[in-house]
């Protein structure tokens, strides 16, 4: 297997580059400090798996992502876990490294690319990868640890600032993220975003008033333009 | 104040002491660049950028082994988003105490 490093800090380069040295069977073919290089390496070179640093000045890992065509495996390397969810709407991506790296998870890393597929193009739609890489489930990140949540037992989202809180069945969950981002991993046949800081699980609507749901104890307002595509999910008698 | 120290590079490198010396030889060139360039975007009130800054030097901080200090680093870079300086002093101190470290080396 062949490998390029793409980061922007050269200490970095210089530890993934040692890492990868002590793998059999795996070369480094080029060090890019930036993402732009590595697209023209790329567009005349086959690469097998690409270390990616997410956040580099002007050019992020995932705007490179986006940009090529048909990425290899990608290994995500970064000092911030909270880029992690993310991670997960990419096919490509088959691990997620957070610096400093030990040789033990780079191992693993390592492991995961070579056993994973031959990688796809990226996922066309997150909520899709969602569905059939996950079942039921949801991964957040929360104090670095990815979190799972079965999404039926979802009933309710709420934006608060650069966070949003996910309550459950059993649990309340704040996630550094956006109510647009994961309204997108919510299957539209369970989720209806009914105000612009508010998602819901129709399925456990108690009551509608005229601009108001209940679900749960949670009294949560409907906006005036969200309205008629409530009503028409309801099995009006 | 934790003392910073090599053993992430030392249980890195598998005992390739050529490869230590050149990674302490990147850092001892990388940090005081970046650092630089943080102390010119806090004095320019650049919140955002000086944000990014500490960023990157966050790894720099794990890799000499500072725990509570990369946590201390963390926060900074959250007030720096959120347009406060709370930290700066406690953060300016770990980047003085690594430079005091990589100067030993």
């Amino acid at each position: 297997m062949n490998c390029i490093i793409i980061d922007d800090e050269a200490t970095a380069r210089a530890i993934i580059g040692q890492l990868c040295s002590n793998i059999p069977n795996l070369t480094v073919l080029e060090e890019f400090p930036n993402a732009i290089q590595a697209i023209k390496y790329l567009n005349q070179n086959e690469v097998d798996l690409i270390f990616l640093d997410i956040h580099m000045p002007d050019f992020t890992g995932f705007d490179f992502i986006k940009t090529i065509k048909n990425p290899p495996k990608i290994v995500l390397t970064t000092s911030d876990a909270n880029f992690a969810i993310q991670a997960f709407e990419y096919d490509c991506i088959v691990d997620y490294l957070v610096k400093p790296i030990t040789p033990e998870r780079f191992q693993k890393a390592i492991q995961k690319a070579e056993s994973s597929p031959v990688s796809a193009t990226t996922s066309s739609s997150s909520s899709e990868h969602v569905e059939t890489t996950s079942g039921n489930d949801l991964y957040v990140n929360i104090d670095r640890r990815l979190i799972k949540i079965d999404i039926p037992s979802i009933y309710l989202v709420e934006a608060k600032g650069d966070y949003i809180l996910v309550k459950t069945e059993d649990k309340n969950y704040t996630v550094h993220s956006t109510l647009k981002k994961i309204e997108e991993k919510l299957p539209d046949s369970l989720f209806l975003k009914v105000h612009r800081s508010y998602i819901i699980n129709v399925q456990k609507i108690i009551d509608i008033e005229d601009n108001s749901v209940l679900i749960k104890r949670d009294v949560i307002p409907v906006s005036r333009s969200n309205r008629p595509e409530l009503m028409k999910r309801l099995n009006l008698l | 104040m934790e003392q910073p120290n090599l053993s992430y590079i030392e249980s890195m490198s598998g005992g390739d002491k050529v490869f230590e010396q050149k990674l302490i030889g990147i850092i001892q060139k990388e940090f005081p660049e970046e650092k630089q360039v943080y102390f010119n975007n806090i004095a320019a009130n650049n919140f955002k950028a000086a944000a990014e800054n500490v960023h990157k030097l966050k790894h720099k901080i794990s890799i000499l082994g500072l725990v509570n200090s990369y946590e201390a680093a963390v926060i900074y870079e959250h007030n720096l988003i959120e347009g406060s300086k709370k930290g700066q002093d406690d953060f300016e101190a770990i980047l003085q105490n690594m430079t005091d470290f990589l100067e030993t080396l």
